[in-house]
């Protein structure tokens, strides 16, 4: 599909024309506009600000006091962030398609490529891209802050609490998890944006997702049934267990199994997303 | 507003048009043309209704499958449905069983006590490697906080009646508790054989005067209270009872952390004196409150002295405190839909004004009324009462059907006082109002709609979300409840908190840390400021 485009002579555009656009076109296309704005750069900027922000206020929050036992999950703990973090991760995904429907631009964008799904395509590579960039400099901040915090609030190796580190398998796991976690959550919101169009209302829609279950939770105590199915397929509770270090033995579902109801959730909303985007004028 | 009035509106006039009426009636037209924001408006009040409803039927009776094992009465079955409890003089359901040794009084009269010692047993401290079933190898000797032994003078033996009592307490003093719900301090300080403490109960009429002393000499009024509907003939005496030992795993997290045991006390009582006319002349020791004799509790006399050992409490019933039998369902449970309904308002509020920024509208509305604060007011006035009226149907609502819909499935809701459903129904709404306004307003300074209705829900919903599902401590938790726009949920807050009562008081199961209008208050003065910043920014800035 490439060859024909950079074997021919480039800035003919009457060759161009003749092609159908590719999929590099349609990225070098979305990457273009993500990177002229200034809006995207700021959104990740805060994403990994907050999210390191919170997670060290979380951990400075907690103390263990000599001669307890503190069951605590220091690694779930000092990823805390990322429920905040995940807020802004869902602006820079929602605004990527809403924000062309909002400026009419979504109307240029389609008539230079036609292939719609190819364009969805090309926006959910960039946005999950720019965002496990900089979910890996969250969470890595989130870990160093864990590291340099919590020995000093009582949690040593002495006492059962290892130094946090990436070295050890469940801490990486954990988070690794929450960097896929965040882009999935991109992922999710570009989805839903797709179909909703309106920016305003797809992310009430995606944050209404994602915040309302554990509020929902606590009102279906008396309901093992709803609640433990609430628990298991709920985009962030699911989700989230990819953070659990211990008592994996009693979570809803496995942290990779949670991780995975989330990318179904993801995959749903691009699928219907793309088909709406395809079905609909622009 | 007649005709004949001195300034009749003319449409052609400037004056008139600029008028507050004019500016809000424009308003109103925008809000109600627009069909999406009409039917974010229903929908907000759907979802409040409906997953609180949908919350209420889903919940299935908890008390099916438990029995009361420890100093309180079996609940079990078909008891849970609505007489679970026994209803205290307020008409709050109470806990009542403790052990009694009594004699009944006539008339006027009082009766004193010295208390020489006051020890009690605890369950072990790791439940989970309890080795034999309440063997005495399992218990370690110790007290729990608001154990509690001393002269009560109760309305008869049935549970529920009203009483008034002299006591002391394990770590909180001597006190007089009356009618479950009353409690006043007395001098403070532990029990001990060194440092004992004096007691009288004194009977006037339906006026009941608590007193405590260190030597037995030197008396100190405590308390005054009156019983209404006492009769002559009153029971009183010495009891011991004991409250179950509640672990809560060191605070950390919001959740299902707390479990509780049973414990038990017992006070050693001495120089036991009378006045006044007691037709029984001898003392009878049972247990109140063990309609299957259930109850720990035991008495022994010795000469003047009187060994009373007791467990159980007298005191209300705590919803959600994780108790074994006591109810989890508050009033509150019926409004966790308010979430959702918020995550609406704020969407719709935003947008609100976004869309004239979008649209360009707001270059049409600031032409048409330049007096900019105005126009914030007006929209402000607009999106509160329409949010204000929305909210006050779907809380209405959902209490109502909840209500009903939990009583025909026969599930233990903690009842409240019409004050109370009054309260949590004007709140919720109240509350959706005036978070719409703080939408408003972030969205005037923002500007953008997504940043504006993430910044909000953030702000407000996710403290909360942090308050019953996270692993902080339950220090850091009370703080974010307190000075986040979160702490407004207090208002929702269906089940009071009592000092006296040792128990899980966490969001998850109700409680907040502030007081219901307090916490509102926190909301309103963040709604405040950041309209007072929306006005001063929409004054400066070019449209």
């Amino acid at each position: 599909m490439s060859q024909p485009l950079t074997a021919g002579p480039p800035g003919l555009p009457g060759v161009r024309r003749m092609e159908v656009t590719g999929m590099r076109d349609t990225l070098h296309a979305e990457w273009t506009k993500l990177r002229t704005v200034s809006g995207p750069a700021w959104l990740l900027a805060g994403t990994v600000a907050l999210t390191v922000a919170v997670s060290a206020a979380a951990t400075a929050a907690v103390r263990c006091p000599a001669g307890t036992a503190c069951p605590v999950d220091t690694t779930k703990l000092s990823l805390t962030g990322i429920e905040f973090g995940q807020a802004v991760v869902a602006i820079l995904a929602v605004l990527a398609i809403s924000g062309e429907y909002s400026t009419g631009m979504i109307r240029i964008t389609l008539t230079a490529m036609p292939r719609r799904f190819a364009v969805l395509a090309a926006k959910a590579v960039l946005v999950a891209g720019l965002v496990l960039a900089a979910g890996a400099i969250a969470v890595g901040g989130s870990v160093l802050a864990g590291r340099v915090i919590l020995p000093g609030h009582g949690f040593t190796a002495a006492r059962g609490f290892p130094l946090e580190s990436l070295a050890d398998g469940p801490t990486l796991r954990a988070a690794a998890g929450s960097v896929l976690y965040l882009a999935l959550i991109a992922l999710l919101s570009l989805g839903i944006a797709t179909a909703v169009r309106d920016s305003a209302v797809a992310i009430g829609v995606v944050l209404g997702l994602l915040y309302l279950s554990p509020i929902i939770l606590t009102a279906l105590t008396h309901d093992p049934v709803w609640f433990h199915r609430l628990e298991r397929y709920a985009p962030m509770s699911a989700g989230l267990t990819i953070q659990d270090t211990t008592g994996l033995r009693g979570l809803p579902i496995s942290p990779w199994g949670g991780l995975g109801v989330l990318a179904a959730w993801a995959a749903g909303a691009l699928l219907a997303g793309g088909l709406l985007l395809r079905m609909r004028d622009a | 507003m007649t005709a004949g009035t001195v300034t009749p509106y003319r449409p052609g006039e400037q004056a008139g048009r600029d008028g507050f009426a004019q500016v809000l009636h424009a308003e109103w037209t925008k809000f109600r043309t627009v069909r999406g924001w009409v039917i974010g408006t229903v929908v907000a009040a759907l979802v409040t209704a409906g997953i609180g409803l949908l919350a209420a039927g889903t919940t299935t009776s908890s008390c099916q499958s438990t029995s009361g094992s420890s100093g309180g009465p079996t609940r079990t079955g078909s008891a849970c449905a609505a007489a679970a409890f026994p209803v205290g003089p307020g008409g709050v359901p109470v806990d009542d069983s403790f052990y009694f040794v009594r004699q009944p009084l006539t008339g006027n009269g009082s009766i004193t006590v010295q208390v020489t010692s006051f020890t009690g047993l605890l369950p072990p401290a790791n439940p989970n490697i309890q080795s034999g079933p309440n063997g005495p190898a399992d218990t370690r000797p110790g007290l729990v906080p608001w154990a509690k032994a001393g002269l009560i003078i109760k309305n008869g033996t049935s549970q529920g009646s009203a009483y008034a009592a002299m006591m002391v307490t394990a770590d909180h003093g001597v006190r007089m508790q009356d009618n479950y719900t009353n409690d006043t301090a007395g001098q403070p300080g532990a029990v001990s054989p060194a440092s004992p403490r004096w007691l009288r109960l004194t009977r006037s009429g339906d006026t009941i005067t608590g007193y405590d002393s260190a030597d037995g000499m030197h008396w100190t009024q405590v308390g005054t209270v009156h019983l209404a509907g006492l009769s002559s003939t009153v029971q009183a005496g010495l009891f011991a009872t004991s409250p179950a030992y509640t672990v809560v795993s060191q605070g950390f997290g919001g959740g299902s952390n707390g479990s509780s045991l049973p414990s038990q006390a017992t006070a050693v009582f001495d120089h036991v004196g009378q006045s006044g006319t007691w037709p029984g002349g001898t003392w009878t020791g049972d247990y109140i409150g063990a309609g299957d004799a259930s109850g720990i509790g035991s008495y022994h006399q010795a000469g003047d002295q009187f060994t009373v050992t007791g467990s159980g409490d007298i005191a209300p019933v705590i919803a959600g405190s994780g108790n074994e039998g006591d109810p989890d369902a508050t009033l509150t449970n019926y409004l966790v839909g308010s979430f959702a309904g918020l995550i609406a308002v704020i969407v719709v509020a935003t947008m609100f004004i976004t869309a004239e920024y979008r649209r360009g509208l707001i270059r049409v509305t600031l032409t048409a009324s330049p007096r900019r604060g105005r126009v914030l007011a007006a929209k402000a006035l607009v999106i509160g009462s329409v949010t204000f009226v929305a909210g006050l149907v779907a809380a209405a609502a959902a209490v109502i059907f909840g209500a009903q819909l939990t009583r025909h499935k026969g599930t233990y809701v903690f009842p409240a006082s019409w004050a109370t459903e009054l309260r949590v129904i004007a709140g919720a709404a109240a509350l959706l109002a005036v978070a719409a306004v703080l939408a408003l307003a972030l969205g005037t300074v923002l500007r953008r709609s997504a940043a504006a209705v993430t910044l909000v829900i953030v702000v407000i919903v996710l403290p909360y979300i942090m308050g019953v599902a996270s692993v902080l401590p339950a220090s850091a938790l009370d703080w974010l409840l307190r000075i986040t726009p979160a702490a407004a949920f207090a208002v929702l807050q269906a089940a009071p908190q009592y000092p006296q009562v040792t128990a899980v008081y966490t969001p998850t199961s109700g409680y907040f840390p502030l007081a219901p209008w307090a916490g509102f208050a926190v909301l309103c003065a963040y709604a405040a400021l950041a309209l007072s910043l929306a006005v001063v920014l929409l004054r400066r800035r070019d449209a």
